[in-house]
């Protein structure tokens, strides 16, 4: 009994280590300079409005001619749309749905670009060479387009299926600098090692590939998210998506649809949406330009 | 006599298989690029054939009941002159129907409307893609030079406060989308100030020819190319500032500073020439990018280009010209791809040899 104890608390104790190390180093690169740290507090800060914004602003939908382009006040922040309902709280409720598509796009189209990328440049041979040939066709035909005909072929009505449609045509260039990070890793003295000694291809592959290509796919996750973000407002905007009318996407298509740039008192209506994205933008911008500085050994040097 | 005249021949033959042995075997890179691109291109075939194949709601039918209305035939002969027309019969075998679909790319016709049998992909192509084209090469062509001096800049004096202006520019113009930015110079151009035309490519009461007419085009021109600058700008700068960083460790950038030479003609006459070279890939392959279109920034602008003519045909789910724009796009894509591709290793032998 003792034993097991003891055994429990000698893994329970690792486990507390191992998870606390973690978070310091996490927090240690997140803060690692002032990129970093800009970065980091505007996508928290999206982050936790997304999580908490809808339960402390809830949303009303129901339309109220009489009050449409309100000025902001103090009961609607940022005013009301061509439908008198309050942008603020519109922005907030769609933000959700935002990162969701945003942060979906993101995992599968890295899951994807993982397996293609390391699975070719590890096994190499005339697998590597047709799967070569497949990724350069999704790399030559333009990705927005196809974007665009697989959102009106899926009708889109939640974010998942908005994400896959995202990221399906999206993982061909990432997974092809994974493959030469993979290739080139092969030939390093601790992957000979490895193989020499008769390690299994499993540990070679998530002990000693993966913690060295970690960081490149962190940066990634963020760009992609940012493009992610891009591209599902552009789908939306052409009207193909506008499954859920508080989304920035959808709110934008509805301020070109009603002419709203010729409607003087209608600025903030489509100014905050765009602002909104640009923030955005920004914080992952800088998180990932600031994570490069951190994480790249050749641009930490300088 | 007729022993040496065989020789002769001889000789003569193996001179001509030396020269044009030798001649494959220096470009060879270039003919496993051919090959290479042609395996590609059937690819897009196999996936616009597959494309009509996963359109929803079955087309063909559609497309015949629209024939059967118009022409007053039969539905059954509307149907069958829907295959005829589409070179697409559901009875023969898929590889049949491969074949056919492929034969009919080798003639170039990519496909007509469902809609209307005026309407086929390469009358649009004629008459939309000029347009877009013109917009967007020349917005690349503009960044593409203030990028190379921004970047240039950026590397070599890699401190102060034309840097952190540079540094806060790119990041603030590359957070927004080209088609917001578009958004944004529209509201204050085209409907505050009223300087420039908000939508079109030219005023229709002009004449098609002339000095007037041009100027009234690149007038109608500037605010799209300006959204499109402003962010592509950024991309230009930060690649040119990477490419530079790299040469300015060269020994012959030392040697220009210790013979005392003025900044300004470091930078322009090794600095810059030199970290050009790698560059010129991108701006080959952004090129071929262009032929796509951009979607919403004609939607945006109202710019009749291929980019609003293939979103149309999205919205009125013109299915044969969705697969026929893209199909079509995709051939521009892989050979300007090829092109770009070949013509770099042409200037650059290095590359030339490492893919050998």
């Amino acid at each position: 009994m003792k034993k097991i104890l003891a055994f429990v608390y000698k893994w329970l104790k690792f486990g507390l280590l191992a998870t606390k190390k973690f978070f310091i180093t996490l927090f240690k690169t997140l803060t690692y300079n002032n990129k970093t740290r800009m970065g980091f507090a505007i996508l928290a800060f999206f982050a936790l409005i997304a999580i908490f914004g809808p339960l402390i602003f809830p949303y009303n939908a129901l339309t109220n001619e009489v009050n449409k382009f309100a000025p902001p006040s103090f009961e609607h922040i940022l005013g009301t749309d061509n439908l008198g309902r309050d942008l603020f709280r519109q922005m907030i409720n769609g933000s959700r749905d935002v990162l969701i598509i945003a942060l979906f796009t993101s995992l599968f189209t890295i899951i994807i670009s993982i397996t293609v990328g390391i699975s070719s440049g590890f096994i190499g041979g005339a697998y590597d060479r047709v799967i070569q040939t497949i990724t350069n066709l999704f790399l030559t035909i333009p990705s927005f387009p196809i974007m665009i005909i697989m959102a009106s072929f899926f009708t889109i009505e939640d974010p998942i299926t908005f994400a896959i449609v995202l990221s399906i045509w999206n993982w061909a260039g990432l997974s092809r600098a994974i493959r030469s990070q993979v290739i080139s890793l092969k030939e390093r003295d601790f992957i000979q090692i490895c193989t020499v000694m008769g390690m299994s291809k499993s540990h070679i592959i998530f002990k000693e590939l993966m913690p060295n290509i970690s960081s490149y796919i962190f940066i990634n996750f963020i760009l992609i998210m940012r493009n992610a973000i891009t591209a599902s407002v552009g789908i939306m905007m052409l009207g193909l998506a506008a499954f859920e009318p508080s989304n920035w996407g959808a709110i934008l298509l509805r301020a070109k649809d009603i002419g709203a740039l010729l409607i003087p008192e209608a600025t903030i209506f489509w100014l905050t949406p765009i602002i909104t994205i640009g923030i955005f933008q920004t914080g992952s911008i800088l998180l990932a330009s600031g994570l490069d500085e951190a994480l790249n050994p050749r641009l930490r040097k300088n | 006599m007729k022993n040496s005249s065989i020789n002769k021949l001889k000789r003569i033959l193996t001179t001509i298989v030396t020269v044009v042995g030798g001649f494959f075997y220096k470009t060879r890179f270039l003919w496993k690029r051919i090959g290479f691109a042609l395996v590609t291109l059937f690819l897009a075939t196999v996936f616009g054939f597959f494309l009509i194949k996963l359109m929803p709601g079955d087309p063909i039918t559609m497309f015949a009941k629209r024939l059967s209305d118009q022409r007053r035939i039969p539905l059954d002969d509307a149907y069958r002159l829907a295959t005829l027309l589409l070179n697409y019969d559901p009875n023969i075998s898929v590889w049949q129907q491969f074949v056919n679909y492929t034969a009919g790319l080798l003639k170039g016709d990519f496909g007509t409307s469902m809609f209307r049998d005026d309407v086929t992909v390469s009358l649009i192509v004629k008459d939309f893609l000029p347009w877009t084209l013109f917009v967007s090469s020349l917005a690349l062509f503009v960044s593409f030079i203030v990028g190379i001096f921004m970047g240039g800049r950026m590397a070599y004096k890699r401190h102060g406060v034309g840097n952190l202006l540079s540094n806060s520019y790119i990041v603030t113009s590359g957070a927004v989308p080209d088609y917001l930015w578009g958004m944004i110079l529209i509201f204050i151009f085209g409907v505050t100030l009223r300087w420039f035309p908000i939508q079109g490519n030219y005023d229709i009461l002009l004449e098609f020819k002339g000095w007037p007419f041009i100027l009234n085009v690149l007038y109608h021109a500037f605010l799209p190319i300006v959204a499109f600058s402003i962010v592509q700008i950024g991309g230009w700068a930060l690649a040119m500032r990477g490419s530079a960083i790299g040469v300015l460790g060269e020994d012959y950038i030392y040697a220009a500073k210790a013979r005392g030479l003025s900044e300004r003609k470091i930078i322009s006459r090794y600095l810059r020439r030199n970290s050009l070279l790698p560059l010129i890939t991108s701006l080959a392959m952004s090129f071929a990018v262009l032929f796509g279109g951009s979607p919403l920034m004609e939607a945006i602008f109202n710019y009749p280009g291929f980019g609003s003519e293939f979103s149309k045909a999205i919205g009125t789910r013109d299915y044969f010209l969705i697969q026929g724009l893209m199909v079509f796009m995709s051939f521009v894509m892989i050979i300007a791809n090829l092109i770009a591709d070949s013509l770099y290793s042409l200037i650059d032998p290095r590359v030339r040899r490492n893919n050998s």
